[in-house]
Order: structure tokens, then sequence, then C-alpha cells
């Protein structure tokens, strides 16, 4: 099958400041990728790289196969890569549904309940916001912040999400729930990029990973394969060099 | 959305009963119409947008002077003077808006403070057309919609100055209220997670900055109809601060923060000039500082706070 989303060769930073080097990967339609590394690797950057908030250096990305490396961030999120920051971001004066409708005017679109991901469906997905629909965006603990932010990637209709380090600093009971929704998203056919440091629980929830270390891929396998040697990972993951 | 529709109303019969009660000072009333039209279309940009600008009078003035030249020059009728202010006070918007927008900040506030003065500077090369440092004079208004002539009294002006701020409050309310506006608060709060989310900032800002510098042009217009009179100092730094001023009085993006700050700048402009005119300005920075200081996020905010701990008001607000 062909990539789904698919960077090439890629050299990007901040700026001047190259953090990852020569990165290659790819995720295929319906694939759940993890990528792994410990703090600072360039996992976020790899990320945002992929959504357009980086300097590109060098490199190809190509969603469905159209190259989107020169396109601007909103752009590339309209057609379909849906970033979900770590740090959540939920805008503070607007209310639980405004955060979700505000950039795309979901809830206005012709046709919304026949789009994969309508207003009714992202609450169904989230019974928590459905609740708070009318509250601002500052009186959601931590978890349901999560969600929205997930359910406001959602609206966009993505091809792909990308979820980065979505369970940090949850209540386990709450992670248990954004596993669960993780996986109905999985079987909605979304494709994922997920990173996460706790490489145990990504590679549990994906097919493949990638693994980071000072901005170079140095490990590509199925995860299943990954989880079956896990000192083997460890040492690669701490390698100094 | 009760809440909002019952202080809405409180803005009109706020309109109405001015004159009611103060037949005597209805220039004033004027003044605090327009300047409350005025400091609404700043809100848009930097309450809403979170874009400061000390150089908005550029375009209040672009309108007073397309009215008045208009006036002078061509025809003298009210309604066609208001849409020349603020289709010149637009077209104004979308060159500079196109240029500036692309900075933030302090950047941006340089940058307007170079805008206002380039025309202003404009105006006062321009004095064949403008009047110049004299002021363009000799503007006379026809009767608004043809009926209504202009009166010593100002009792025309008023009402005419009234329904242009109703409709303009309308159309801000409309904007605000909107998912467009919404958007802008977006940005306004975290400006590339709306572009992660796939809005087009550039796009939205620049149709912002347009609309707030068409109603600002509309003021202009107003003004200069309603004082038959255009001075330099539409276009100055200065107004481009006082209007600032008049709007963090109020409150910044909050829908009545202009409706609040402008009559109350203008009530203790006009008071302490007849008071205390040596030191009136030293009154207007003490009031400010003492808002900024006691009450930051302006009148609104402050009275919106004491009004909820008065009610009882649960301690997580929803919207509704």
């Amino acid at each position: 099958m062909a990539d789904l989303l698919e960077i090439a060769g890629v050299t990007a930073g901040y700026g001047a400041t190259v953090i990852l080097e020569d990165v290659t990967a790819a995720v295929k339609q319906g694939e759940a990728l993890a990528v792994l590394g410990r703090n600072g690797v360039g996992k976020t950057t790899l990320m945002r790289t992929m959504a357009g908030h980086t300097t590109l250096h060098r490199g190809r990305i190509a969603l469905d196969g159209r190259d989107v490396a020169a396109l601007p961030s909103w752009k590339r999120a309209r057609l379909g890569i849906g970033l979900v920051p770590q740090e959540r971001e939920v805008f503070p004066s607007l209310t639980v549904l405004e955060n979700i409708t505000v950039a795309t005017g979901l809830h206005r679109r012709s046709g919304e309940a026949a789009k994969a991901w309508s207003i009714e469906r992202i609450f169904e997905l989230f019974p928590p916001l459905a609740d708070r629909r009318t509250n601002l965006g500052t009186q959601l603990s931590g978890g349901e912040q999560q969600m929205l932010s997930i359910g406001r990637a959602l609206a966009l209709q993505p091809k792909i999400l990308l979820l980065d380090e979505p369970f940090e600093g949850l209540a386990p009971t709450i992670v248990e729930t954004l596993v669960a929704v993780f996986q109905e998203l999985r079987r909605a056919g979304l494709s994922i990029v997920l990173t996460e440091q706790h490489a145990r629980l990504a590679l549990e929830m994906t097919d493949n990973a990638v693994a980071l270390v000072r901005g170079r891929i140095v490990v590509r396998d199925s995860s299943a394969a990954l989880l079956r040697d896990p000192q083997a990972l460890e040492d690669v993951l701490t390698v100094r060099g | 959305m009760t809440k909002t529709r019952v202080l809405d109303a409180a803005v009109v019969v706020a309109l109405v009963l001015y004159p009611l009660l103060l037949p005597g000072y209805l220039d004033l009333g004027t003044r605090m119409i327009v300047m409350a039209l005025f400091a609404m279309s700043l809100d848009l940009l930097v309450g809403y947008c979170g874009l400061v600008t000390l150089g908005h009078a550029a375009f209040f003035g672009v309108g007073a002077y397309s009215a008045g030249i208009l006036a002078i020059r061509a025809s003298a009728d009210p309604l066609t003077g208001l849409l020349a202010g603020g289709v010149a006070a637009a077209i104004l918007g979308l060159l500079a808006g196109t240029v500036l927008l692309r900075s933030r900040r302090l950047t941006l506030i340089m940058l307007t403070l170079a805008t206002v003065l380039i025309v202003q500077e404009t105006a006062n090369r321009m004095n064949w057309l403008t009047g110049g440092a004299d002021g363009l004079q000799g503007i006379d208004m026809d009767p608004v919609l043809g009926r209504f002539a202009f009166d010593l009294f100002g009792r025309v002006g008023y009402v005419y100055a009234a329904a242009v701020l109703a409709l303009g409050f309308l159309v801000f309310r409309a904007v605000v209220d909107s998912n467009f506006g919404k958007s802008l608060v977006g940005i306004r709060e975290n400006e590339p997670r709306m572009r992660a989310i796939g809005a087009p900032v550039d796009t939205r800002l620049r149709i912002a900055f347009v609309m707030s510098a068409a109603l600002a042009g509309i003021a202009g217009a107003l003004q200069a109809q309603v004082t038959e009179f255009v001075s330099l100092n539409a276009v100055s730094v200065e107004f481009s601060g006082e209007i600032l001023i008049m709007l963090i009085l109020g409150g910044a993006g909050r829908r009545y923060g202009a409706f609040l700050g402008a009559p109350l700048y203008v009530f203790m402009q006009d008071y302490l000039a007849k008071e205390d005119p040596a030191n009136w300005y030293l009154w207007i920075g003490a009031m400010l500082m003492a808002i900024v200081l006691f009450a930051p996020g302006g009148l609104t905010k402050w009275i919106g706070a004491l009004v909820g701990r008065a009610t009882h008001a649960s301690p997580l607000p929803g919207r509704s």
C-alpha cells in the first residue's frame, strides 16, 4: 500500500539551528507509528516538522503523494495533518464547543453529519466534553484538555493524527480512557503517529516504531519485534556517542 | 445569551435616555457617541485580535477628510459621506494591513505610529485639498435622508450619530459573536495553534484589520459631518493614544468596553477642562493609573466582577 505520509532525507530545526538530521520515515494508510526516544532527541521537532511548524533545511515531506513541504502549516492542517501538541494549548477564552469549531467552522459546513468527524461524533468519543460544551477552556481538567485538544484536531477531518506525548502528566484512569479512544480512532481507519517516552506503552499501541537519538533515527522495526527485546531497545536509546 | 441581550438593550436605552435627561448637552453626547464608535473599531484590533496600534487615528482621519472633502466638492448627502469615509479608510486599511500585519508587538506599534505620522504629514502638505493646519472648513451638510436638517441645538446630529452607532454596534456584535470573531480570539491567545488547526490566520487578521479601519473611517466621517470641520488632530498620534486610553478605561476585548470608556473619558475631559483647565491631563492620567492598578481589564470587567460577587454567581460560570 502507498505511503500516506512520507518524509525523506529531512533535515530541520528552528531557524539556523538543526535538530533533525537526514530523517526518513513513512506512515501507511491506517498504520500507527511510534516515535521513541529520550527527552530532547527531537521527537516533538519531528512532529512539528511534519505539521509545518519548523524550518525545513532539506528533504521531502509528502501527504498522499503530494509534496507539502512548501505549504504553510494551516494548509497542511486543512489537507489532513492533525497535530495534537504536547502542551494541549486549548484556548482559555473560548468554550469547549468553540474550541472545536473555531478554525474550520465545522458546525456550519454543509453535510456536517456526513463527515467522518461531526461535532456529535466527537462528543460521543469524549462524553465529558459533551457535558462541558459551554464551559471555558480554562475550566477543564488536564485530561479534559487533552480530549479537547484531540477533538479539535479531529474537526479537521484529518487523514493522519500526530499525538505528541498525549499521556504525559495524566492520571492512570485517564490514560486508560485515552488508550481506548486511540484504539477507536484506529478502528475508524485513522493513521497515527505517537511520541512517547515510555516505550512499552507506545509499542503496545502501534504497528511500527522508530527511535531517535540526537535527531537521527537509529532503530526502525515493527513494534512487536521491539517489544520482544526491550533491553536491546533500551541499550540503543541510552547510547552515547 | 439573555444577559448579553439585556445589556445590548441597555446600550440602546442609554442612547435614548441621554437626550431626555440632558437636553442641554447634546453636542457632548454626540462626541461621546463618535468616540464610542471609534473605540469600538479599535477594540476589534486591540481587544479581539490582540494587535496593539498607536496609529488608529489614520483611519478615523482619512474617513473624516474623505467625507468632508466629498461634502464640499461633490455631494453633501450624509449617508453618501459615511459610505465614502468607510470605503476610503477600508482601502487604506487594506494597504496598511498588508504591510503592518507582517509584524507583531513592538515592531507593529512602531509601524502603526509611522503610518499615522505619514498620513498626517500628507494631509498637512495637501493643504489645497485638506486646508492643512487651518483645518478643513466650509462643510455644509444636506439634511439626513433629505428630510432632517442639522439644527443649531444638535438634535438631529445626536439622533443621526446615535443611529449610526447602533448600526455599528449591530455589525460589531455580529462579527465578534461569529465563528470568525471567535477565531480572532483564538489568534490572540495562541496564533501558532490556530494555524495548526487549519485557520488561515493571515487572511483573517487582514479581514479584521480592514473591518476595523472601515468602522474607524465611518466614525471619522460622522465627526466631520456633525461638527462640519476636520482638523489635523483627527490624524494625530495624540488622538490615536487617546482612543486607546478610552478603550483601556472601559476594557479592551469586552463587548461594552468602548461604550463605557469613551463616554467616561469625554465627560471627564469636558468636566475637567471647565473645573481645572490647567491640569486636566493630570487628572486623566491619574484616572487611567487608578484603572490600570485597581481595575485591570477596565471598568466593564471590574463592574462585572462586582455584580458577580453581589449575586453569588456560580464559581464556574459557563458561557451560555
